[in-house]
């Protein structure tokens, strides 16, 4: 797949000196779906701001489809939608108009019909004339992404997008990030909720610190980076490990009903069937065998606390 | 080139606030308009001798009018462009493929729309009340149109600075107010001391009212020349200062 969006060397120190990013490569891959994955505060929003122009990069160069977004900016942000984090919205406009509004900033020629499509695809056909400040927060989020969508950009950007919404609006949120998806529409989000990379993304970058520390295939960065925990557990108290087992990485457990063993998720160079072996040589009766696999929330904290 | 669509969004979306309160916008100026005729051209403007050959009433509608189309111009441009920094909506507007000249034109337009209507609305409140007769109506319209965008500007300028509604409110209410008292609205200088009329000449709203006064009665207290080269230089500044902000992205974007 081709890069979409090519971030290179961009760095960010804002006015009062703090440095919200720190020399950030990355490209973003034409129709995918990546997550940035960071605690409050990691640069997450200052780096998509900068990218959608609200924000001015101090050093480093972005690209979009090829185009300056400095020196082209009308054409990358013609093809880039974003919806803020906050619910920002005007108090008094209605919804049809305010999206409408949108259509005509990004220099769209009026469509009622597409509109109005757009308003029915997010559940939002029966409130179109009602002024937003009526709206409650899952409704303004909505309207949030289609006035984001009002002037049918290839790039989707969602600030956290799921902060303070309900079960039912995130799934829906999903769905819609999946049938645009469909269409071809290449989606960035940012979040600190784990679940949601990985349920939703292909890719997930992990930011803090101003740093983007890893950019992987959800798979790949669970397998590179997640680890697998065997227990084994036993029907009678043990009072230490078997002495044969002691050339295997285990640990008996403080209660002593649990061995347990730690390995590389990649498998490689794991003795699981060696150690499955002698247990049931030594004198300890197994009563379960469970394995744990590490979540990406284990990786992504292990990976914050690293630096 | 320009995003037309865009500065013509813009442009609706300010007006639109205007049509929604239309009958606040129509009957405030009537009834402030009124209130004046009432106390300086009735009650008082009848004791008081004509002023260069005009009567009293009339003398006053010119300054009356710019100190009505002066503090719109800037309130309506500077809360246009402060409330969307406010809410937080202006992430939309930059980061829509617009350059900061078409926020510009759209804003400033529909400010020094709203300003020109609103001066349209006093003239003819006022024709009721005395016998108005404009010497020059290409001048007036000039001189109308060069303040209306020129203060226009100055508003969106103040609200691009002011962080908080204190700061929004503080210019137009300490500064032009009584700039536009003490320029010449309601008097003209030469019935001030020999002083007060040099202090007078450093108030850039007295060759405002007296351009425009000039092309209402063909009187004025500084020649029309000199009155429509300031108001082209306050226009300038401001364009100036404008284009500062814009290059150095100042209070818009870090």
């Amino acid at each position: 797949m081709s890069s979409i969006v090519s971030i290179k060397e961009l760095s960010k120190t804002y006015n009062s000196g703090f440095e919200a990013l720190k020399n950030i490569n990355l490209d973003i891959k034409k129709g995918e779906i990546l997550a940035l994955l960071g605690p409050n505060g990691a640069g997450k929003t200052t780096l998509i701001s900068t990218i959608c122009g609200i924000v001015s990069p101090t050093s480093g160069t972005v690209t979009v489809d090829g185009n300056d977004i400095i020196t082209d900016f009308r054409k990358t942000r013609q093809m880039i939608g974003l919806v803020p984090q906050e619910l920002t919205l005007g108090a008094f406009e209605q919804v049809f108009q305010t999206v409408s509004f949108s259509r005509g900033l990004f220099g769209c020629q009026k469509d009622d019909d597409y509109i109005n499509q757009l308003l029915k695809d997010l559940s939002l056909d029966d409130k179109k004339d009602i002024e937003v400040r009526a709206l409650s927060g899952g409704m303004k989020r909505r309207v949030l992404i289609a006035k984001a969508l009002s002037h049918e950009p290839q790039i989707l950007f969602l600030d956290e997008p799921t902060a303070g919404v309900d079960v039912e609006l995130r799934k829906d949120m999903w769905k819609i990030v999946r049938q645009l998806q469909d269409k071809g529409v290449t989606i960035i989000l940012t979040t600190h909720y784990i679940e949601e990379a990985e349920e939703i993304a292909e890719r997930v970058g992990v930011i803090n610190d101003g740093e983007l520390l890893v950019v992987e295939k959800k798979e790949l960065l669970m397998e590179n980076f997640g680890k697998k925990q065997l227990v084994i557990e036993l029907r009678e108290e043990a009072k230490e490990i078997p002495h044969t087992l002691h050339k295997h990485n285990v640990e008996l457990t403080d209660d002593g009903l649990n061995i347990s063993y730690t390995y590389d998720a990649k498998n490689e160079g794991s003795d699981i069937q060696e150690l499955l072996k002698e247990v049931s040589d030594s004198e300890l009766v197994l009563k379960d065998i469970k394995i744990n696999q590490s979540s990406l929330e284990d990786i992504f904290v292990d990976l914050v606390k690293i630096k | 080139m320009m995003n037309f669509r865009a500065i013509k969004v813009i442009y609706l979306h300010e007006m639109l606030r205007f049509w929604q309160t239309l009958f606040q916008s129509v009957a405030s100026p009537i009834l402030s308009t009124a209130l004046y005729f009432v106390v300086f051209g009735a009650a008082i403007g009848s004791r008081i001798s004509d002023v260069d050959g005009v009567s009293y009433g009339l003398f006053i509608i010119p300054g009356l009018t710019m100190l009505s189309v002066l503090t719109q111009s800037i309130s309506n441009a500077s809360f246009g462009i402060f409330f969307p920094k406010f809410t937080g909506t202006i992430y939309e507007i930059l980061s829509a493929p617009i350059s900061f000249y078409d926020v510009l034109i759209g804003f400033v337009g529909a400010a020094a729309s709203k300003s020109l209507f609103l001066a349209a609305i006093i003239l003819i409140t006022a024709s009721f009340f005395v016998d108005l007769n404009v010497a020059h109506p290409f001048w007036m319209l000039g001189f109308l149109i060069l303040t209306c965008v020129a203060f226009s500007l100055f508003g969106f300028i103040i609200g691009l600075w002011a962080e908080n509604f204190e700061k929004l409110q503080i210019v137009p209410l300490l500064i032009i107010t009584p700039l536009v008292f003490l320029g010449g609205s309601f008097y003209s200088i030469n019935m001030l001391p020999p002083l007060w009329q040099k202090v007078t000449l450093f108030n850039p709203v007295l060759y405002l009212v007296s351009g425009f006064r000039w092309s209402f009665f063909e009187i004025s207290d500084v020649s029309v020349g000199i009155s429509l080269l300031m108001v082209i230089v306050f226009l300038s500044a401001c364009i100036g200062v404008v284009a500062w902000i814009f290059k150095s992205g100042y209070k818009l974007k870090q």
